[in-house]
């Protein structure tokens, strides 16, 4: 008993001793550092790791996406690259009507936004729609609540390659679901080679995948309206759907703006999942912006940096305006 | 309390002890000089280090990116284990990558001074400038010379060799034509004769599809020109919109569109897809691809099923596949010139080019190497009979044949003829509008990288 003791003491000792000279060493430092630079400059100091990561990697690429966007030729040192003002962008815009693809000279450039926008049209439309679906059922008192919050949250830890390549194996030509339907006597479908499945396929992989992450803003919106209200109209004679118009939905309102654009700008990037679920095809029925200048500037043997870079200071542009539109909503919000 | 001072002290004490310390650990931090370290350490040998008359070469190590369709990283790994028992002084690190890293980032990395010393690459025209010319550091720069064909040292800008010859030509599942009847024809047959013969096959033995090619402009260009097309002009400009051209493609098309051919062969994706996976599996019946597949052919279908490679289909334009093949390059970029012309030389050197021949089972560009013979490491009467009939295909090869993997823009046209055939195939556009708009990509490609 005496020995534990003394071992507890011990111990106790030596976390005193290293608490003092981890203070005492701080102390010494940042001291020294604050007679360095005085105390106004101290907000700085502890800013800077962020500051550096953030202009090292993200500045200073936007920096010189800039300079790639007015720029030619293949060379991948700014220095090397002849300046040709807005020819890049003039190539981009080519076009006898953005309507029809095939009369553009970057045809390819405006299937990528045709596609993109179609995509960001229905994937945004029904990721709400069952969002909310899925959040009003889980807002419910309903048996094993929290295994379906985790069940319907769980597709949003996974890694967008591995969605796709689950969902691959299961609709390829010899996939599991072809197979189960080669075995009941239907024929085979043509899930991901034909353009009209592949494009429903991958809006459904994309709902599917990140659903759970709205799913619980959603829930969390829920769950701050006041059930006194409910209580009050219930007592009024409110139906269910009254009450869900009248009290969910305009109390929401603020929650499902903030998913409407966050949603929206998640869908513009796409990329991963399509990527590795059709690689952009069949032909380019699934090829969308960001495939576009990744296959420009990265994948392609000969790469074009300036078509690349400018088609993505066009699409920052559009995430920009996605972008105060959502900082506008939040507004709204905390309002 | 009293323990805690005590504590205090002792870390700071060792803290100034650490601080006065003179600098030695920065000299075992240096990276360029790990394995002196080691030898100081050998007990046995003592005496060489002390030895002053001559001083001991500074220990080197070179990077060696490689990607390998087949077991050729394998056989090379002995090749360098050798070298290095013969240069002690020099270590090879074998870094072996997917193709798509050779394709898509090794490129920026030479670029940008990050590459490796050396790179087992097949895009010869991405690193124009770049090469490291062997010509001045090789010890016998005439044998270099004279032991590889000219236009592909010429590619290289003279900074490495070709380390396999490749041609493209079809396979058969010999043994789905024994069980449906139907004989196997030979020289002179065209495609549209195959085509029929396969499609009779598959139908009589329930195989899911008669044929594939390939998804990439190289396999497709064997055919075209069979046909009649002139891919390369007198002027060594690409023109895709040719009779051939079209003709071989609107074949494409009635196999896609009559589900002879895995429509995830040509619609899904943007990478290289490959039909030598459906043949492998006994789901095709034939199979247009290419020499360097008959290693994978060999171990993955074993004795599955007999197969066989037939000669390349006759048209118009006669019988032709495409020569190819990847090459060894040093890069200019390294910091030892010397040591890596010395791997070089070892590396193309007639024995050690024939044992990878040997191993890998294929094709030399070595012209020594070709008229001595290869022994190739295989009794499998499959692989032997492949590589006899690759090797008759090598007479036969169109000099727009030979000379497309080796034009400055060859990776202009591969990559971008993919895209816009499957484009077509998948209906988005008409044949017209297919070649017209591969045209431009082709000459937007090569204005853009400056030619």
């Amino acid at each position: 008993m005496k020995k534990t003791l003394k071992i507890k003491r011990f111990f106790e000792g030596i976390s005193k001793g290293l608490s003092t000279f981890v203070v005492s060493a701080t102390d010494l430092l940042f001291g020294s550092l604050q007679k360095l630079i005085g105390v106004k400059g101290m907000p700085y100091f502890f800013v800077l790791p962020n500051l550096l990561i953030f202009g090292i990697f993200i500045l200073y690429p936007v920096l010189l996406n800039f300079v790639y966007a007015f720029t030619g030729g293949p060379s991948f040192f700014p220095d090397e690259r002849p300046f040709v003002g807005t020819g890049n962008f003039e190539r981009l815009f080519a076009c006898e009507s953005i309507l029809q693809p095939n009369s553009c000279t970057e045809d390819i450039f405006w299937r990528a936004v045709h596609n993109t926008i179609f995509f960001v049209i229905f994937q945004v439309s029904l990721m709400v729609l069952f969002a909310l679906i899925t959040a009003l059922v889980l807002n419910r008192k309903i048996k094993f609540r929290g295994f379906f919050r985790s069940v319907f949250f769980y597709p949003c830890l996974l890694s967008p390659i591995v969605v796709a390549l689950i969902w691959k194996w299961l609709l390829q030509d010899n996939g599991l679901l072809n197979g189960i339907m080669t075995s009941l006597g239907f024929s085979r479908l043509p899930f991901l080679v034909n353009a009209q499945w592949a494009q429903f396929w991958v809006i459904i992989v994309s709902v599917w995948a990140s659903m759970g992450f709205y799913t619980l803003i959603l829930l969390a919106g829920l769950q701050s309206i006041p059930p006194d209200l409910y209580e009050a109209a219930s007592m009024d004679g409110a139906n269910k759907w009254k009450a869900f118009t009248k009290i969910t939905m305009p109390l929401l309102m603020p929650t499902m703006l903030v998913v409407i654009v966050l949603s929206l700008i998640r869908a513009v990037q796409v990329f991963e999942v399509t990527y590795a679920f059709t690689g952009g095809g069949p032909g380019t029925a699934t090829l969308y912006l960001v495939q576009f200048i990744y296959n420009y500037g990265f994948s392609s043997p000969n790469k074009q940096y300036g078509v690349a870079a400018a088609a993505s200071l066009l699409m920052a542009g559009v995430l920009i305006v996605l972008t105060l539109a959502q900082f506008a909503a939040r507004r709204e919000e905390a309002y | 309390m009293k323990v805690s001072k005590l504590l205090l002290l002792v870390v700071l004490m060792a803290m100034l002890l650490a601080a006065c310390k003179p600098a030695a650990p920065v000299v075992t931090e240096e990276p360029v000089k790990p394995t002196e370290v080691v030898k100081t350490e050998e007990p046995e040998k003592p005496v060489e280090t002390e030895a002053p008359q001559e001083p001991a070469k500074e220990p080197v190590e070179l990077r060696f990116t490689y990607y390998a369709d087949g077991i050729e990283a394998e056989v090379m790994r002995p090749l360098l284990d050798k070298f290095t028992a013969e240069n002690p002084t020099i270590t090879v690190v074998l870094d072996v990558v997917p193709y798509q890293t050779i394709d898509e980032q090794l490129p920026v990395q030479v670029e940008t001074g990050q590459g490796p010393d050396l790179a087992r690459i097949t895009n010869f025209a991405a690193y124009k400038g770049k090469y490291l010319d062997l010509r001045t550091l090789v010890s016998d720069p005439d044998y270099y010379q004279a032991n590889f064909p000219s236009p592909i040292l010429s590619a290289l800008d003279f900074g490495g060799f070709p380390d396999t010859l490749t041609v493209t030509g079809p396979y058969i599942n010999v043994t789905l034509f024994e069980q449906a009847g139907v004989a196997i024809p030979g020289e002179g047959t065209t495609w549209q004769e195959w085509t029929a013969l396969a499609t009779e096959v598959a139908q009589a033995t329930s195989t899911q599809y008669a044929i594939g090619i390939d998804r990439t402009g190289h396999r497709v260009a064997g055919p075209a020109m069979s046909m009649g097309a002139t891919l390369i002009n007198a002027d060594g400009k690409f023109t895709v919109d040719t009779p051939g051209f079209r003709e071989f493609v609107t074949l494409l098309k009635s196999w896609q569109d009559g589900g002879l051919m895995p429509s995830e062969l040509w619609l899904v994706g943007d990478s290289k897809n490959n039909c030598i996976d459906w043949i492998k599996t006994g789901e095709m019946v034939m199979c247009m691809t290419g020499s360097w597949q008959i290693n994978g052919m060999a171990n993955d279908v074993g004795d599955a099923f007999d197969w066989m490679v037939v000669p390349n289909p006759t048209g118009a334009g006669g019988s032709t596949g495409v020569a190819g093949g990847s090459a060894v390059v040093a890069f200019a970029g390294t910091k030892h010139p010397e040591e890596t012309a010395k791997l070089m030389e070892f590396l193309y050197a007639e024995e050690n080019y024939s044992a990878f021949s040997a191993g890998t089972l294929a094709l030399p560009a070595h012209k020594g190497v070709a008229e001595s013979g290869v022994a190739f490491k295989t009794e499998n009467p499959s692989v032997l009979s492949a590589l006899s009939a690759y090797t008759a295909e090598v007479p036969k090869l169109q000099d727009q044949a030979v000379g497309l993997n080796v034009h400055p823009f060859a990776f202009a046209y591969y990559r971008n003829s993919a895209n816009r055939i499957a484009q077509y195939l998948s209906g988005e556009l008409t044949l017209d509008e297919m070649l017209i708009n591969l045209q431009s990509d082709i000459d937007k490609a090569i204005a853009e990288a400056g030619g």
